[in-house]
């Protein structure tokens, strides 16, 4: 089972994200307040990029979301729109059916999520 | 000023959301989900499912609400200003699909600090109308400085 997805969220993703998760805290979506708070500009929300790991792992088990037991994350650093994001996996077990993948999402160069566990079912 | 852990096994009133259609939609464009069955009944029916299903990372729209009285609440003492979503859990149960009705409760699983960081564990259980879970949350948020 293979976990490897690219995603270049584009420059209005964070708006968009925003409008469909309800999250419209101005650091995601205000370049001026973002740089107010020492940021170099707007951060993508990281239930997003968690959305991205949730994704590539669906998409590994055969694209049934049924096949998603769990996700468990941890978000270190932030990500930036108009980037690429790399998100990989190697399994670590496999037990009844169910595989549980390692993985994590990197963004020139900084993982912004690490130690994440999906746990997927093969149907 | 060291964190206080009175809070935990508190718990906050049920929020209740109902799953539309067209949500599901907004919310898989957004994430990039082009599975069919997020966006056509037929081919969900098919597939399967009751109606129209919610993509898994669905759980934050209907679920989050549900939080976010623990975060702001004086006997947790989360300094917001300070705060950092440190890491997420999502276990999935039934699959949510378009017409449910979701009702969430959330409970103050754990206060602990650490190297002068406060982690403060919430865990959301999501169940539909007919009582079957559907996800169950572990939401760690980080403060520093406490």
């Amino acid at each position: 089972m293979e976990v490897d997805l690219k995603v270049t969220p584009d420059r209005f993703l964070p708006h968009r994200y925003a409008g469909a998760s309800g999250d419209f805290n101005p650091i995601h979506i205000d370049a001026e307040f973002a740089k107010q708070v020492g940021l170099s500009g707007n951060i993508l929300h990281g239930l997003y990029t968690m959305a991205q790991v949730a994704r590539a792992g669906t998409a590994a088990a055969g694209g049934d979301p049924r096949s998603l037991r769990r996700l468990s994350v941890q978000f270190r650093g932030m990500g930036f729109p108009e980037q690429e994001i790399t998100v990989t996996g190697s399994v670590k077990e496999e037990r009844d059916g169910v595989v549980v993948v390692a993985t994590e999402a990197e963004q020139g160069g900084n993982r912004i999520i690490r130690n994440a566990e999906l746990e997927l079912e093969r149907r | 000023m060291p964190v206080k852990a009175d809070a935990v096994g508190k718990s906050y009133p049920e929020t209740t959301y109902e799953v539309g259609k067209e949500k599901i939609g907004e919310y898989a464009r957004a994430v990039g989900e082009d599975n069919p069955v997020y966006f056509d009944r037929k081919q969900a029916t098919e597939a399967g499912f009751r109606d129209v299903p919610a993509p898994p990372m669905f759980a934050v729209v209907y679920s989050a609400a549900s939080v976010a009285p623990g975060i702001f609440d004086p006997a947790v003492g989360i300094n917001f200003p300070m705060m950092v979503h440190g890491s997420q859990e999502f276990v999935w149960g039934e699959p949510v699909c378009s017409g449910d009705v979701i009702t969430t409760r959330t409970t103050v699983k754990d206060i602990t600090e650490r190297g002068g960081m406060g982690f403060y564990v919430f865990e959301s259980v999501s169940v539909n109308q007919d009582g079957q879970e559907v996800v169950r949350g572990t939401w760690t948020n980080i403060v520093r400085g406490v």
